[in-house]
């Protein structure tokens, strides 16, 4: 029954992204006279992003790479989104799941693959989730605003990153600010090679959509929604807000955490001082993008994975500085955004 | 709006609204063909039911709406209006059934918001308070420009709205159900200053489903039904009942059968009540009552109380201290609160939109609102939507809610069939312990009669029910014993009987306080 149209729904979450390809195609022309206007032929810089992103298999699926951890992410804060709890603390809560699945990975790495993998990443959402749910808490308990306190997690979450890379859990050579390799019993199994394409990728795909069917199908999502929409008609609904809260910041934290346990096992094998470039914020712009919507989560995780990896190759391949490359994407997702905004303007007049 | 001609061809009225259509994606066809038309100076009142296309009529004339066709001539002139700030232009101003101001603002940048570029305003705020200052004496409306809006009581939000409509110069006003949220007294007082203002030359439209209040202000009545205009006649020349027969399209008797009926046990019992407010003022201090099985115990008082705090806490929403406190034998501490609903207790708040109903959900959504978590609908943590819709369906037609498609936002609804929503809601929980407060706030004649109906209904099947109502005659018709409230404390019990309601009306002031016994 749940499954029933759920191609139809595919196409709305499709939809729900807004007019990406003509507000891309704004941001990009703009982004030309920029990269014009500082020197670069914009035609050659934008060739280098394409093939960056699309040349063959290996940089489609480098993409999905890239767009892994950000579904992850994405699908977790629309959920706290939609509590109306603004967890900025992503970032952090990848950190933490990182942690916890390489010490997984280092310190039981004699346990069968069969019960380690799960492990590893099981503890990643723990590691996650907690950190997540001490913001909740606060919250709760103090009445401490959650974007602050998300915010100063992310900064102690990376501190204790660098203080374990560089001391305790320093690799036993001793060279690098970096863990010595997990266990191959940890790794998740690539499935396309040569690329790097992992069991994480589809991991990500079920979450969206279980924390899709769990938002819009399930009595629990309905609670949060409900939460998030009017504190107020919940509490009078007999709902029980901080509860709520606690379980909103669990799901996110707990799958910003399960990304950085993937990153861990299924790319690095270990930890290092910078494991993350900003998943965790550009994850907020994923979900937004979509207006908080689980299963379109998927299809802007995928645009940002697709950004990210053409600029790098722009930025290497036609040399243009990596401010620029910055820009331009702030302006893609810049004219998405305004995109989107008009479209909700423009529905409602027509009415 | 092509087929418009330039010019109104009749200019004796200041409005006319010509064959205006619309209708909305969900089928809801809101207005089919009215014509309205309003004569300079005068008070026009707009009747109909709930969900007969009075706001939707009012909001196309605002600009917040673009009709499917039709013509509007103002001052003589084809008006072309696509947004409010197109109405304020031409010297149109509303006050909306739901209030529209934003609260963390202070009543002058509410009144200047989104008039002027910023650059204007911002260093000219000096100006703007003394202007408001200025009118706030000329027409005796007390409104204190610096003060936020979220620290004024509802009848001070009303003022500010029609402030601000003078403030911008209008020379029609309307007003859209303005006397539903206020007291008897602060209606009393609305009335004769929109008298005032008529006499003054401003052209005034009036919504209101209160049929003393058209008789006392209004010089012309059109009545609608179902999206279209049953006629317009001469306030002098009519009555009530003929009002409400246009209405309704039938005879509205207004009359309950209310049975004679024995109280069994008490149900709810509290001892030594005593709450604070948002400003941490005690608002309730110490009462003590009980509510029997097939009992309403009526609580009169001019509101601001200590009503409000009085069901906010029964309800377990804000804190508050007690003695004792039983529901159905069971002693309750303070923690029970919080899930008394589960224990047998159905609430209508006071503010459907901000409380009773989470607006941006669908209609079926809100109406499992306390119950969704129960079977049928839901099953092992899964919604059932297809039993979930079945229910709304069927309290939809019990209610006779206007509704185009269960599956829409409850905003779109008509004010009065939100309210509806809410009453059904908690009504149909069969309840042991039933709190409505303002029940029939905004809703039509014929509805409010029905709804009145339904809560003796639930008395008569075993319900204690407690009862908070700024209207008198709602006390009076419902009720099997009266308590007075007087700053937050009991002036006293009376029975319903007519005769003295000038009596309750003096303990309601504070004065003429009969012994407690
Ligand atoms: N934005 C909207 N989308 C869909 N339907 C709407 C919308 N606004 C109003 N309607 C529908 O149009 C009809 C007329 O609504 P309207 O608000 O004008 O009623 P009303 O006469 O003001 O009633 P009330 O006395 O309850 O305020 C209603 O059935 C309502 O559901
Ligand atoms: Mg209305």
């Amino acid at each position: 029954m749940v499954w029933r149209n759920f191609g139809k729904r595919f196409r709305r979450a499709w939809q729900s992204i807004g007019l990406p390809p003509i507000a891309i195609l704004i941001a990009l022309l703009l982004g030309a006279v920029v990269l014009w206007l500082a020197g670069y032929d914009p035609l050659i810089a934008y060739r280098a992003m394409w093939q960056g992103a699309f040349k063959d298999l290996t940089a489609v699926t480098e993409v999905l790479i890239k767009a892994t951890p950000l579904i992850f992410i994405g699908a977790g804060l629309a959920i706290a989104f939609r509590c109306s709890i603004w967890n900025i603390g992503a970032e952090g809560q990848f950190y933490l799941g990182a942690i916890a699945a390489t010490a997984a990975g280092i310190y039981l790495g004699s346990l069968p693959r069969a019960i380690l993998m799960p492990l590893v990443l099981l503890l990643g959402i723990a590691g996650g989730a907690m950190w997540g749910m001490l913001a909740g808490f606060l919250k709760n308990r103090f009445g401490a605003n959650e974007v602050v306190t998300t915010i100063m997690l992310n900064y102690i979450a990376i501190f204790i990153t660098g203080f374990l890379v560089t001391g305790p859990m320093i690799e036993t050579k001793g060279l690098f600010p970096q863990t010595p390799r997990i266990s191959e019993n940890a790794w998740l199994p690539r499935f396309l090679p040569p690329t790097r394409l992992h069991l994480g990728f589809i991991i990500a795909l079920l979450l969206a959509i279980i924390l899709y069917i769990l938002l819009f199908k399930t009595s629990i999502g309905y609670t949060i929604r409900a939460v998030g929409t009017n504190a107020e008609a919940a509490r009078y609904a007999g709902i029980n807000v901080q509860n709520n809260i606690l379980l909103a910041m669990g799901i996110s934290g707990g799958a910003a955490g399960l990304a950085g346990a993937v990153e861990v096992a299924a790319i690095s094998y270990r930890l290092y001082q910078l494991i993350s470039p900003g998943y965790g914020f550009d994850g907020i712009a994923v979900s937004l993008l979509v207006g908080n919507n689980p299963l379109g989560v998927i299809f802007s995780g995928i645009l940002f994975g697709a950004l990210r990896s053409g600029s790098e190759v722009m930025q290497m391949n036609a040399r243009v500085p990596s401010v620029l490359v910055l820009m331009i994407q702030g302006m893609v997702v810049l004219s998405v955004v305004a995109f989107g905004v008009y479209r909700a303007v423009t529905m409602e007049k027509e009415e | 709006m092509e087929e418009c001609a330039p010019e109104s061809a009749d200019q004796e009225f200041i409005l006319r609204m010509e064959n205006i259509y619309k209708s909305f994606p969900g089928g809801v066809q809101a207005n089919r063909g009215i014509t309205l038309e309003v004569r300079s100076g005068e008070i026009h009142c707009l009747l109909g039911e709930n969900g007969a296309g009075k706001t939707v009529l009012m909001s196309i004339l605002y600009g917040l709406y673009k009709p499917d066709s039709g013509c509007i001539y103002y001052k003589g002139k084809k008006l072309d209006i696509h947004n409010p700030k197109d109405a304020i232009r031409h010297r149109i101003g509303m006050v909306h059934q739901h209030f529209m101001l934003v609260p963390t603002l202070t009543v002058a940048e509410n009144i200047v918001l989104g008039q002027y570029p910023p650059w204007k305003v911002l260093n000219h705020m000096e100006e703007v308070h003394e202007r408001i200052r200025a009118m706030s004496d000329e027409f005796g409306l007390d409104v204190d420009p610096t003060k936020l809006v979220q620290d004024l009581s509802v009848g001070e939000q009303q003022r500010v709205e029609i402030l601000k409509a003078l403030y911008h110069g209008a020379d029609l006003l309307i007003l859209d159900e303005p006397t539903a949220v206020l007291t008897p007294q602060e209606s009393e007082h609305l009335l004769k200053f929109l008298r005032q203002l008529a006499d003054r030359g401003l052209t005034i439209i009036f919504i209101t489903h209160k049929l003393e209040e058209v008789m006392e202000v209004s010089d012309r009545v059109t009545v609608l039904r179902d999206g279209r205009v049953v006629g317009t006649v001469n306030t002098s020349e009519t009555n009530p009942r003929e009002l409400a027969r246009m209405m309704v399209g039938r005879e509205v008797l207004m009359e309950l059968k209310k049975s004679q009926t024995q109280p069994g046990k008490v149900i709810f019992a509290v001892r030594d009540l005593r709450v604070r407010d948002a400003r941490g003022l005690e608002a309730v201090k110490g009462v003590s009552f009980e509510v029997r099985e097939r009992e309403i115990l009526g609580i009169a008082g001019v509101s601001g109380n200590g009503q409000t705090e009085l069901a906010l806490a029964l309800a377990g929403l804000i804190d508050c201290e007690f003695d004792e406190m039983r529901l159905d034998g069971q002693i309750l501490t303070k923690h029970d609160l919080h899930r008394l609903h589960r224990m047998g207790m159905a609430h209508v708040p006071e503010d459907r939109q901000r409380m009773g109903l989470i607006l941006p959900f669908s209609v079926a959504e809100n109406f499992v609102l306390k119950s969704y978590r129960d079977e049928p609908f839901s099953k092992r943590g899964f919604l059932r939507f297809e039993a979930i819709r079945e229910y709304s369906r069927s309290q939809i037609s019990k209610f006779n809610i206007r509704v185009g498609d269960i599956e829409e936002e409850i905003a779109h609804l008509s004010g009065g069939n939100q309210q509806k929503v809410v009453v059904a809601r908690e009504l149909d929980r069969h309840p042991r312990f039933l709190l409505v407060n303002q029940p029939t706030r905004g809703i039509d004649i014929g509805a409010t009669e029905f709804v009145r109906q339904q809560i003796l209904a639930q008395r008569d099947a075993g319900a204690a029910i407690l009862l908070i109502s700024a209207d008198l005659e709602e006390i009076f018709a419902l009720s099997d014993r009266i308590l007075v409230m007087f700053e937050g404390r009991f002036m006293g019990e009376v029975p319903p009987d007519p005769a003295l309601i000038e009596q309750v009306g003096l303990m309601m002031a504070g004065k003429a306080a009969v012994p407690a016994d």
